[in-house]
């Protein structure tokens, strides 16, 4: 049986650790609430550019904008949103799982596709793997404004126009609840799959139809990937509290047991010293 | 005087939201005004001012591009970043003109960093020109 003194220096550190994984819990939770709310505030502009987006496009036929069609796919390009930190339970390592069982089973070599890496861990894992990270983003803030993505957003959308690759995939946890976490996989170009609405608001288009998708197509690709970030970034806030909640559950189960077992050992030091004075007085007479 | 619903949304929130009487924005096909019950329609805007006229007061809005789109009942302005001239940042803009024109003076050859920094001159150059009243 472990010592007194061992036991006890154990419950003093497990106290300490739950105390600081208590606080980050608190802290992850506040940040979620800001990062919920982030994610609100962004939904009139999407909601907006989306009708805009499909009442151009299903007005107009055949634009044969290169964005709107599919081409023969040579190349892919895979956006992987991760956090900085680990400390998040499954966060980093379901998406990481996701893209690489992606990759398996879709491409034969290495050249096939390149990787966007949004987020330390991300970046490490493939570069680490040997897998081309053309553009990566790390120390993202905790509430990132547009402007913070808008340069990898840019060049994401940028590079596909350039025919660098033919489509690009986007992988994020997507928030459901503070406790559900659903791995995401996205296409965001070729943007082929947006609703065609029947009911056309008709526009005038000034200069032209044409000249407007040229400027509303790349911002909106642009702000598909920046929901996704808000969305995931909402997601490692919630998924590092649950993390720390169940760490400081642990911790506080593991005291209470430990607390019990100290107290047997102190019961059985004193019953020892009883039985050692009894022994020794009966030893005298 | 008839007035017409106008909001401005950004991706990080909504930025203006009231009734107008007179909008009047650069396009890139040229300015335009907007008044109440003009015919729907989508145009995308310029790096520039926009205008809001009500009961002869005036309001200016510096928009970074994006578009405008009017409706029979409202007019909607999207753009990736926008700001009330109230609460624009000058010494942020100041700097980065400063940036802008640094890496104007740096980058002879490269055409692409060229063009951004033309693009970042001139949006910090035109929340100057906003915060201080004149365009």
């Amino acid at each position: 049986m472990a010592s007194l003194r061992d036991i006890k220096s154990r419950i003093t550190s497990t106290k300490k650790t739950s105390q600081i994984t208590r606080a980050m819990q608190m802290v992850s939770a506040s940040k979620l609430n800001r990062a919920e709310l982030n994610a609100k505030s962004f939904v009139p502009y999407m909601s907006k550019i989306q009708e805009v987006v499909v009442a151009i496009a299903s007005g107009t036929q055949n634009t044969g904008h290169p964005m709107l069609t599919y081409r023969p796919v040579a190349k892919t390009a895979y956006l992987v949103i991760t956090s900085d930190r680990g400390l998040a339970g499954a966060y980093n390592s379901n998406i990481l799982r996701a893209v690489s069982n992606a990759i398996r089973e879709r491409h034969t070599s290495n050249d096939q596709f390149v990787i966007f890496a949004v987020g330390r861990i991300g970046r490490d894992y493939f570069t680490k793997r040997g897998l081309t990270v053309i553009e990566s983003m790390v120390a993202l803030p905790d509430q990132p404004s547009f402007s913070d993505i808008k340069e990898i957003a840019h060049k994401a959308v940028g590079m596909f126009t350039e025919g660098t690759y033919d489509e690009l995939y986007m992988y994020y946890n997507h928030f459901v609840s503070a406790v559900q976490l659903d791995v995401t996989e996205k296409k965001v170009l070729p943007l082929t799959d947006i609703a065609k609405s029947s009911a056309t608001a008709s526009y005038e288009f000034e200069p032209s139809a044409e000249g407007i998708l040229e400027v509303l197509l790349p911002e909106y690709a642009e702000s598909l990937i920046y929901g996704a970030l808000l969305d995931g970034k909402a997601s490692e806030h919630a998924a590092r509290m649950t993390a720390m909640k169940s760490a400081t559950d642990n911790a506080s189960e593991l005291i209470s047991s430990l607390t019990l077992q100290f107290n047997r050992a102190r019961q059985a030091a004193i019953t020892q010293e009883i039985t050692e004075i009894v022994g020794g007085v009966a030893a005298l007479e | 005087m008839k007035t017409i619903k106008v909001n401005i949304v950004t991706p990080d929130g909504p930025v203006y939201d009231s009734e107008v009487n007179l909008i009047i924005a650069n396009t890139t096909s040229g300015e335009i005004g907007v008044l109440p019950g003009h015919i729907p329609m989508v145009a995308p805007l310029r790096v520039g001012a926009i205008q809001l006229k009500t009961d002869g007061q005036q309001e200016l809005i510096a928009v970074s591009g994006g578009f405008l789109e009017v409706r029979p009942d409202q007019v909607s302005i999207l753009a990736q970043a926008a700001e009330v001239s109230s609460t624009i940042d000058l010494n942020r803009a100041k700097e980065s003109v400063k940036r802008a024109e640094e890496r104007l003076n740096l980058s002879k050859k490269d055409d692409v960093d060229l063009k951004r920094a033309e693009l970042s001159l001139k949006r910090a150059m035109n929340r100057i020109n906003v915060y201080e009243g004149n365009i």
